[in-house]
């Protein structure tokens, strides 16, 4: 499992990935919302560019970002059969039973796909350029208004950095727990259902002993430093907005008016 | 059974920007029967090198070694990596791990924490069941859950039906090591056996060691950085360094290299640093570094030259 990375963070030194975390958030929102906005192929074709320009510049490998996607193949999948078979329209091409093919089912088909695909790679190249403790920093940043319903805003960051921070902690002690079972004779590689769900208990419960035993050492370390939450708390690394931001803010402004004008100048979708 | 390791290396996150080598061109035999000792920091390999032994780091197949250094034309191609424990070839796939995983016993750093059962005599039993061709009846796993039991020092009878969770430390390291042993290994290995007990626990587990190595297992290999350790109980001592072996030797000639040993940041035996002090003054003991070695021969030296008058 050593061999996993884990998130997908890929260390660079690019223009991306120094972006602020903040800004970050804020373009991916705000290219979600033009990808929603583009109701034909022009805007889309502008969203991608834009995205391909933005792997380019991260100089994270195409193949790895696109590998990304294995995880909602099965959804991509079924919504484009599903709006290619039953999504009525006036040309069509095959007809089946309950099912037609039309021009406007396989258009539709298409563009929701590719809003799908550009939406799952455009949120990973998010983790891949974003560190989870910068993320988790820009998250509380960004949620700070919420404190004036007295939400615990800081208190949720802190728990989402620390469940982070013990991801690869506790995969390197799975790691070692399946390695003392294996020595042990454990079989953990083979086998049926059965036979994993049996294989997994010496893993268990040896992994929440050693999460428990964590979390308690975390909590008397904590305490140990006096923490007290946020009262009077400064930060080590301090969020910055650069010239870098105001330019991938005004790259997401352009993004969404531009998409917004071919929605209105060429309503359809060719 | 003997280990004959050659030309191993190994790489982690090989072709990622994670990449670390871990080892790099070790050689090494162990042979049967010896008490044997691996010495080195943190990162210095020795864990990685141990790990191969049991199969739980798997050798490249000799093909994909070849394809790798086909690129760099003109250089001879590196020697391939040979890994043999026994009769056992670990760069052979098809070699059956599980059957040598039952020869060679695997005791990891802070065993205890890989207890699971609800009871000690289920949790020594574990390895015993995994291992066993047919299936055992109740009264064959009782007798070798008590005999494992017994030679760890612990009683069977008060012990089978009390959850290992609620053992003290040093008693949860012992069913530990007895659930490694009880399938009666005939290498074993231990990861730093001693890390976090205190003297006495130390020294009941190195006792419990050596009782190990004259009753059950030919041969032990105890990794660790406590130099004492090393010192007092192994017939050799290979020192890791950076991935790569820097020195095998029995203690007592390891431990005159007390500068190059320094050098590569390790620390020598208590009694070697007081050789080098003597030696600093003129007064040369020659000892195998073990304390009671050391005491004798210092006495020795003392009643040969008696004190003189004027001297300090």
């Amino acid at each position: 499992m050593k061999d996993v990375t884990f998130g997908q963070y890929y260390p660079r030194d690019s223009f991306v990935h120094r972006l602020d975390p903040r800004m970050k958030f804020l373009f991916l929102i705000a290219y979600i919302v033009a990808i929603f906005l583009a109701t034909n192929f022009y805007g889309l074709a502008v969203c991608t560019a834009v995205l391909i320009a933005i792997i380019a510049l991260a100089r994270v490998p195409f193949g790895k970002v696109l590998r990304s996607i294995r995880g909602i193949l099965v959804l991509l999948i079924f919504t484009a059969l599903l709006n290619i078979l039953f999504v009525d329209g006036e040309t069509v091409y095959a007809q089946w039973w309950i099912f037609v093919i039309t021009r406007e089912g396989l258009l539709f088909a298409g563009l929701l796909s590719l809003r799908l695909v550009l939406l799952v790679l455009c949120s990973s190249m998010l983790t891949f350029t974003t560190t989870p403790v910068a993320l988790t920093d820009g998250v509380e940043s960004l949620l700070t208004p919420l404190k004036w319903i007295k939400l615990p805003v800081h208190a949720l960051a802190l728990v989402m950095s620390i469940a982070l921070r013990m991801i690869p902690v506790l995969m390197d002690e799975v790691d070692r727990i399946k390695n003392a079972q294996r020595a042990r004779g454990a079989d953990l590689d083979r086998g049926g259902l059965m036979h994993k769900i049996r294989t997994t208990i010496p893993i268990l419960v040896p992994l929440v002993l050693s999460a428990l035993r964590r979390a308690d050492e975390l909590g008397d370390a904590m305490d140990a430093r006096c923490y007290m939450g946020d009262k009077h708390r400064t930060k080590y690394k301090k969020l910055h907005f650069t010239w870098r931001d105001l330019l991938a803010f005004l790259v997401g402004a352009v993004l969404i008016t531009g998409v917004v004008l071919l929605r209105i100048y060429l309503p359809a979708p060719f | 059974m003997r280990i004959v390791a050659e030309h191993l290396s190994y790489t982690y996150n090989e072709k990622s920007p994670f990449e670390t080598a871990a080892l790099h061109d070790v050689t090494l035999t162990i042979e049967e029967g010896e008490f044997f000792g691996i010495i080195g920091h943190t990162g210095s390999g020795k864990s990685t090198f141990v790990q191969h032994l049991n199969g739980l780091i798997r050798l490249p197949a000799s093909l994909k070694h070849a394809k790798k250094h086909k690129a760099k034309k003109g250089q001879p191609l590196p020697p391939a990596p040979v890994l043999k424990v026994g009769e056992f070839d670990l760069s052979d796939k098809k070699t059956d791990f599980r059957a040598l995983r039952r020869h060679v016993g695997m005791v990891f750093q802070y065993p205890e924490y890989q207890l699971f059962a609800e009871t000690v005599r289920d949790d020594v039993a574990f390895g015993l069941k995994n291992f066993s061709e047919k299936k055992l009846t109740e009264e064959e796993i009782d007798s070798a859950v008590c005999a494992a039991l017994e030679v760890v020092g612990l009683d069977f009878d008060e012990l089978k039906e009390q959850s290992p969770f609620e053992l003290s430390g040093g008693q949860k390291r012992r069913v530990a090591i007895a659930g490694v042993i009880v399938s009666r290994p005939e290498i074993l290995i231990l990861d730093e056996p001693a890390a976090g007990l205190d003297p006495l626990g130390k020294k009941e587990i190195l006792e419990l060691l050596h009782r190990l190595h004259r009753e059950w297992c030919k041969t032990v290999v105890i990794v660790s950085h406590d130099m004492d350790e090393i010192s007092e109980n192994c017939t050799r001592a290979a020192v890791f360094s950076e991935g790569s072996v820097k020195y095998v030797l029995p203690p007592k000639e390891l431990f005159r290299r007390t500068e190059e040993l320094t050098a590569l940041g390790l620390d020598v035996p208590l009694t070697a640093k007081l050789c080098a002090a003597l030696r600093a003054r003129g007064i040369d003991v020659d000892c195998d570094f073990t304390t009671e070695d050391f005491a004798d021969k210092v006495l020795a030296y003392a009643a040969s030259h008696p004190k003189k008058e004027g001297d300090a």
